[in-house]
């Protein structure tokens, strides 16, 4: 069995490979995307840590999360979709009306 | 034992008819053919005249202390009680009812036989002008006022028929409505009458408030006891010594309903109307502003006599009132152009003749010379509109003359009718005038005097007319000319008729100085002797010497003017110097209306003025617009307030917190990647400050 650090560093790596994607990416479809692996980085540590102790808890809570990723993208990729038809662009920097 | 008979029951039917038809020419008469309309409406006249007729036979058919005839046929205000003067409570009621005695026989007949001749005679004059039938609709309606006015049982009921006269005076007046002078000439006419109304209605009021009933007399009543009229009234107090002769508040009766008679029986100061309604077709001068509405006045102040006689004050302000007028209005007829101006101003001549004889006592009197003027005014009016439809519409009887033979049965009615009112014997005006005129002399030799020389003036200017239109020769232009032709017989019988009337109609009042036996006076006696009539002195028929040498001046003064107008307008020998002084101010009618003018209507219409400019000004600027500049101030303070005080304390917040976000403010970009960003900073420093919690979490973990 593989011991937790291993998939701890995994988890860590997606996640960071996520933020980096969501800070540096300029289109809001990769952001999205970006979010999901932050999301999935999170499922890995719960899964591992549910392994870990023997506890069935942290898988469910990782099937709430995939769940919620799943109506996540739906609505972001809606909201998306519907901006892109009233400024027909997909680029955040772009975004800037929600400020002082 | 009193009077009863089919007719005597049937009064109503005497005004019905006249409405009936009226009714049916104002509401379908449009639609109706001429000769229906002339069948309906002068039949039903006719009607109305047979009736009357049958009920004054009827009525001769009592003894002449019997003769009064009242039915009521419903009460019309329901009774209430009412407090009087005299301090305690009646019951006062107006019925609707009517009233037959020797008195409204004489009108009646006069009204429903002149009215009878002079619609058959519009059959004729009518006969090519637009509106037949409202023309006949408006008469008819005049003839149920007049009927009503003077079958009338109490003083309500007449005035109804004194305002439905007036109206239909003001309707028939202004019948040429298109024509401005007409529709003038009609306003002026009822507003004038409404003045002289005003008056009257006061009367009215203080009959009833002086003796609890406006019923003229209970006498014919089946329950006389209890149907109290004026003459009982009037007895119950005189012999209470409630009242005596000379009352102020009789007096005052007595002059108030004469400024009601001066309105509606043109005496001065209020005759301006009838002049100008002569602007209304010729029979309606005839019928309405000669023979019967102009001498409701008379008519009333008769009904009133018992009043009047114990009111010597208003008896001295009619005589005087009436003598002036006749000789005022004669002296401007003696210079007028227009044929029908000249008989309006006859007209009030005339009818200031019958004052005269009122004043003077001689209430029959006035009655005599009402009905055989109607005669022979009506005949001269109905003469003038033959001449006139033969002039083709020509008035000015400077354009006239030579139409003797042309048109000979007008020419020579016409001239009987002249010799009637000039008062030449045995002609009826003979009779009429002098009975007033012996009165007068009786009253004052004064009266007697200025009645005297207008007579003369009366002779002068009724054959002034008679020579300029029908002798000489025609100073009508040609086209005028070639039209002249005699009238066709509807409107020539009538004038013969009238004719007729005119000679023999005085000879019912044959003084008794002169052999006769004056029937007519005794015939109106029972009117006459009501309350009162012992009271004061009766007119005491003066000596026969005197009778006859009051007759012989009058017959001397006539021929005098008869022979002055002869010398002025045939043989020219004395011809009239136009336009200078004296003439010019009688041609312009002694600027009597120009006075008016400027006295009372131009100060009325000022007043209409300064009320308008109140209203423009003060009504409409002060009140009006004031209140709009008081909105409109207080709109924009609230707007003020409401910009600079609410507004101005919001974006005082908005602002203040923009003041205080000044630096923080820059790090919400928009973007969400520095939103992230910032997150990630933030997890950074939290991971860095919980260094050692984590480390333990993390070897726990292990």
């Amino acid at each position: 069995m593989l011991p937790i650090g291993h998939y701890l560093f995994l988890g860590l790596a997606l996640f960071i490979v996520g933020v980096i994607g969501v800070v540096t990416r300029r289109n809001v479809i990769v952001i999205l995307m970006s979010i999901e692996l932050i999301l999935n980085a999170v499922n890995i540590n719960l899964v591992a840590f549910s392994r870990l102790y023997g506890d069935v808890a942290g898988q469910v809570f990782a099937l709430f999360i995939i769940a919620d990723a799943a109506a996540e993208a739906a609505v972001g990729l809606g909201i998306i979709i519907a901006f892109f038809r009233n400024r027909e662009t997909v680029l955040e920097d772009e975004m800037d009306l929600l400020k002082w | 034992m009193t009077p009863t008979g089919y007719f005597l029951e049937h009064l109503w039917l005497i005004p019905l008819f006249p409405l009936a038809t009226a009714s049916l020419m104002l509401l379908v008469g449009r639609r109706l053919p001429k000769s229906a309309v002339s069948v309906f409406c002068v039949g039903s006249v006719g009607m109305s005249f047979a009736y009357a007729l049958g009920a004054v036979a009827q009525l001769l058919s009592a003894g002449p202390e019997n003769r009064v005839a009242q039915h009521i046929l419903f009460e019309w205000l329901t009774p209430g009680s009412m407090l009087v003067s005299g301090g305690h409570l009646v019951r006062f009621t107006a019925d609707w009812g009517y009233l037959l005695d020797p008195l409204s026989s004489v009108m009646v007949l006069v009204v429903t036989g002149v009215g009878f001749l002079i619609h058959i005679y519009s059959i004729g004059y009518m006969g090519h002008e637009g509106g037949y039938y409202r023309f006949f609709g408006y008469m008819n309606l005049f003839m149920f006022s007049m009927l009503t006015l003077v079958l009338a049982n109490n003083m309500l009921l007449m005035f109804v028929g004194w305002e439905g006269v007036g109206l239909c005076s003001y309707l028939l007046i202004g019948f040429y409505f298109l024509k401005k002078s007409a529709s003038d000439a009609g306003k002026k006419a009822f507003i004038v009458n409404r003045i002289g109304d005003a008056g009257f209605i006061l009367g009215v009021l203080l009959i009833a408030a002086t003796f609890g009933t406006i019923r003229f007399t209970s006498a014919g009543l089946a329950d006389a006891a209890a149907n109290s009229g004026i003459l009982q009234a009037l007895d119950v107090a005189l012999s209470a010594h409630a009242l005596a002769a000379g009352a102020p508040v009789l007096t005052t009766i007595a002059l108030l309903l004469f400024v009601g008679a001066t309105g509606k029986s043109a005496q001065i100061p209020l005759y301006v109307w009838l002049p100008d309604a002569m602007e209304g077709p010729t029979p309606v001068s005839a019928l309405i502003h000669a023979a019967t509405m102009v001498t409701a006045g008379v008519y009333m102040v008769v009904r009133m006599n018992a009043i009047y006689r114990l009111a010597p004050l208003a008896m001295d302000v009619v005589a005087v009132t009436g003598v002036v007028t006749a000789i005022f209005a004669a002296s401007m007829a003696l210079v007028q152009n227009d044929i029908k101006k000249v008989l309006a101003y006859s007209t009030i001549s005339q009818l200031g003749y019958m004052f005269l004889g009122l004043g003077a006592g001689a209430f029959a009197a006035g009655i005599f010379h009402l009905m055989t003027h109607a005669f022979f005014k009506a005949l001269l009016f109905l003469g003038a509109g033959s001449v006139i439809h033969a002039m083709s519409g020509e008035q000015d009887i400077q354009k006239m003359g030579g139409l003797w033979g042309k048109i000979p049965v007008t020419a020579r009615t016409f001239f009987v009718a002249s010799l009637a009112i000039a008062g030449i014997p045995p002609l009826a005006g003979f009779f009429s005038k002098d009975e007033i005129l012996g009165s007068a002399f009786e009253r004052h030799p004064a009266l007697w005097i200025v009645g005297f020389i207008t007579a003369g003036m009366t002779a002068f200017y009724m054959f002034r007319l008679v020579f300029l239109t029908f002798f000489g020769y025609s100073r009508a232009d040609d086209h005028a000319q070639k039209h002249i032709h005699e009238s066709p017989p509807t409107m020539t019988i009538p004038l013969m008729i009238l004719a007729v009337l005119s000679v023999v109609g005085g000879w019912i009042g044959w003084p008794a100085s002169l052999w006769g036996s004056n029937q007519f006076e005794k015939f109106l006696e029972p009117v006459m002797s009501g309350a009162g009539a012992t009271e004061s002195a009766k007119v005491v028929p003066g000596s026969s010497t005197t009778e006859y040498f009051l007759m012989l001046a009058s017959i001397a003064i006539a021929v005098a003017g008869i022979w002055l107008a002869y010398e002025f307008y045939r043989t020219k020998r004395f011809a009239p110097r136009k336009m200078t002084g004296f003439y010019r101010v009688l041609f312009h009618k002694y600027y009597v209306d120009e006075i008016y003018d400027a006295l009372f209507v131009n100060r009325t219409k000022d007043l209409g003025t300064l009320l308008g400019q109140i209203d423009a000004k003060v009504i409409d600027g002060v009140g009006v617009d004031g209140t709009g500049w008081l909105a409109r101030f207080g709109s924009t303070l609230s707007m003020w307030w409401d910009k600079w005080v609410i507004d101005g304390l919001l974006n005082f917040g908005a602002k203040f917190t923009q003041l205080l976000s000044f630096p923080i403010r820059f790090l919400q970009t928009g973007t969400f990647s520095t939103y992230a960003l910032l997150i990630l900073v933030g997890l950074a420093i939290l991971l860095a400050y919980y260094q050692q919690h984590l480390h333990v979490v993390l070897r726990g973990a292990r």
